[in-house]
């Protein structure tokens, strides 16, 4: 009975909607979440896996010693590599294709390679207009690389410890 | 020139005899009818905005901030994208009802606003019976929405048709008692004396005599309006769109237009009824009725408007979805049988003349 009033008195006196609406009012006033996307972006990680590069010694040789070490452990088959000897006597890719849409960005190429030639960066805008814009060639690769090779280095130095 | 004029004068006279050649009136009213639905359709656009807005802010989010500084084209921009945007008509549809149907339900969104007093002396039109107008005029745009679910000739229209028919029948008996203490109280069912009779300060606003009818009346508006937490019409998780479903382009945006303009009415309607319509919150406070006298009236009522429309807003972003047989419950079991019984207090208060409402 007495449960019956208050429940009544509660229900009449709308205090569970006016309670709804103080959490409203409250979040209206609240600082805003929204990060603006092209003007802000959020932090990311140094393991985050995006875009793939080809890196380079100070020197400028290219790291890259075609092992196919990536290429065998690639789960999507996206790598294709050719090799030959070079001139020197090194052996060398002469084809270094990844397919990005087969590539599922696992990041176990980065991982096989001994000389830590592919890296994945932290690259994510990379959109393209054609279809065969999809077929990372080593050129492009390599340019990727040539042209973040300072934030690579720092990310890779960064995360070195945990690896 | 002349002649021309001259054949306009003859040709009102041959449609409108009751004018009696007074052509003066009839362009006369369409300059009043103008200055109403500019400023309307302007506030309806507006308003759209600030429910994005409002609704974004109540959900950490930051809402439209791109077209125009702080996104205000962004209505401007979504009224063109929908002007240009193809009319559909679905096959074997009845397309003379399917587009008879959002003219039916702007043109009495829009024809109930002749009656609103903004002011002492500021209306389009002062009808002895204005608030049976509103309630009557109110109820044809129903009409709209159930022939577009019937003429879309498509079952998730039809739904939504069938209860918003239901809503309205349960609805409008709400609204109506509601309405009548108000009445009872005025003596008068003229918006304009209804108004003019609460003069005089905070005190003699009619939602202190009748604060539930007041909370009751909000809440059958927000059903009315096919608003959230009632808006089953459209029902979008559950019958996709309702009765819009079919509409798209500048059809759609009709009903939208019609909507939203309905809502505005309604806040308007619930300050003309409970809160003192344009008379300032001021009044018989000494010193801040004279400091704030230079206030037209028009604005205090709008800015009491502008905090019903808020609340539309507020409530939105608050509550989810009723269920339809909720909905009934409420109506039928709740609101009437509360209305009928304020209905007998407030007779009893006249007849004992409580505080300044009843003298």
């Amino acid at each position: 009975m007495i449960n019956g009033i208050k429940k009544l008195a509660k229900n009449l006196t709308l205090s569970e909607l006016r309670s709804g609406m103080k959490i409203t009012a409250k979040e209206f006033v609240n600082t805003k979440i929204t990060v603006q996307y092209p003007e802000e972006k959020t932090p990311i990680s140094p393991r985050f896996r995006g875009l793939h590069a080809l890196r380079r010694y100070p020197n400028g040789e290219e790291r890259c010693i075609a092992c196919k070490l990536c290429e065998a452990v690639c789960p999507a088959n996206a790598i294709t590599i050719e090799s030959e000897m070079r001139d020197d006597g090194t052996r060398r890719t002469t084809q270094y294709d990844i397919d990005l849409f087969k590539c599922i960005f696992c990041g176990f190429c980065e991982e096989a390679c001994p000389v830590d030639a592919i890296v994945e960066t932290q690259i994510f805008e990379y959109a393209f207009e054609s279809r065969d814009g999809s077929i990372m060639t080593k050129e492009r690769l390599l340019k990727v690389g040539d042209d973040n090779e300072q934030v690579i280095g720092k990310i890779k130095a960064q995360d070195a410890k945990y690896r | 020139m002349m002649e021309l004029w001259q054949s306009f004068v003859l040709g009102v006279n041959e449609l409108m005899p009751w004018f009696d050649g007074n052509v003066a009136a009839i362009v006369i009213i369409l300059i009043k009818a103008f200055a109403l639905i500019m400023p309307l359709l302007l506030t309806v656009a507006y308003f759209t905005y600030a429910e994005r807005k409002v609704i974004g802010y109540m959900q950490l989010r930051i809402g439209p901030n791109r077209v125009g500084p702080k996104g205000w084209l962004q209505p401007i921009a979504d009224a063109l994208k929908l002007m240009t945007k193809e009319i559909i008509f679905p096959s074997r549809a009845n397309i003379y009802l399917f587009l008879l149907a959002p003219i039916l339900a702007i043109a009495p969104a829009i024809a109930v606003w002749a009656v609103i007093p903004f002011d002492e002396g500021i209306y389009v039109t002062n009808l002895d019976v204005s608030l049976l107008y509103v309630l009557a005029i109110g109820s044809i745009g129903v009409y709209g929405i159930i022939l577009a679910g019937w003429a879309s000739n498509s079952k998730y229209p039809l739904l939504g048709a069938l209860r918003s028919a239901s809503l309205l029948v349960s609805y409008e008996i709400v609204i109506g008692f509601a309405l009548v203490t108000v009445v009872m109280i005025a003596g008068s069912v003229n918006l304009n004396t209804i108004v003019a009779d609460q003069q005089g300060g905070m005190l003699n606003w009619y939602f202190i005599p009748l604060f539930p009818m007041m909370v009751i009346f909000f809440i059958s508006a927000l059903v009315e309006t096919n608003r959230a937490p009632f808006d089953v019409v459209e029902g979008e998780s559950e019958i996709v769109g309702g009765t819009h479903v079919e509409y798209s382009g500048m059809t759609f945006a009709v009903f939208f237009l019609a909507e939203y303009a309905n809502m505005i009415l309604m806040a308007v309607l619930a300050v003309v009824m409970f809160f003192g319509g344009w008379h300032s919150p001021f009044e018989g406070l000494g010193v801040l009725e004279s400091a704030f006298a230079w206030v037209p009236g028009i604005v205090w009522l709008l800015a009491k408007s502008t905090f019903f429309m808020f609340l539309y807003l507020w409530v939105r972003a608050t509550f989810p979805r009723f269920r339809y047989d909720q909905i009934m419950r409420l109506s039928w079991k709740v609101f009437l049988p509360m209305t009928i019984v304020w209905i007998f207090v407030v007779a009893l208060m006249t007849q004992l003349h409580i505080g300044p409402w009843f003298a």
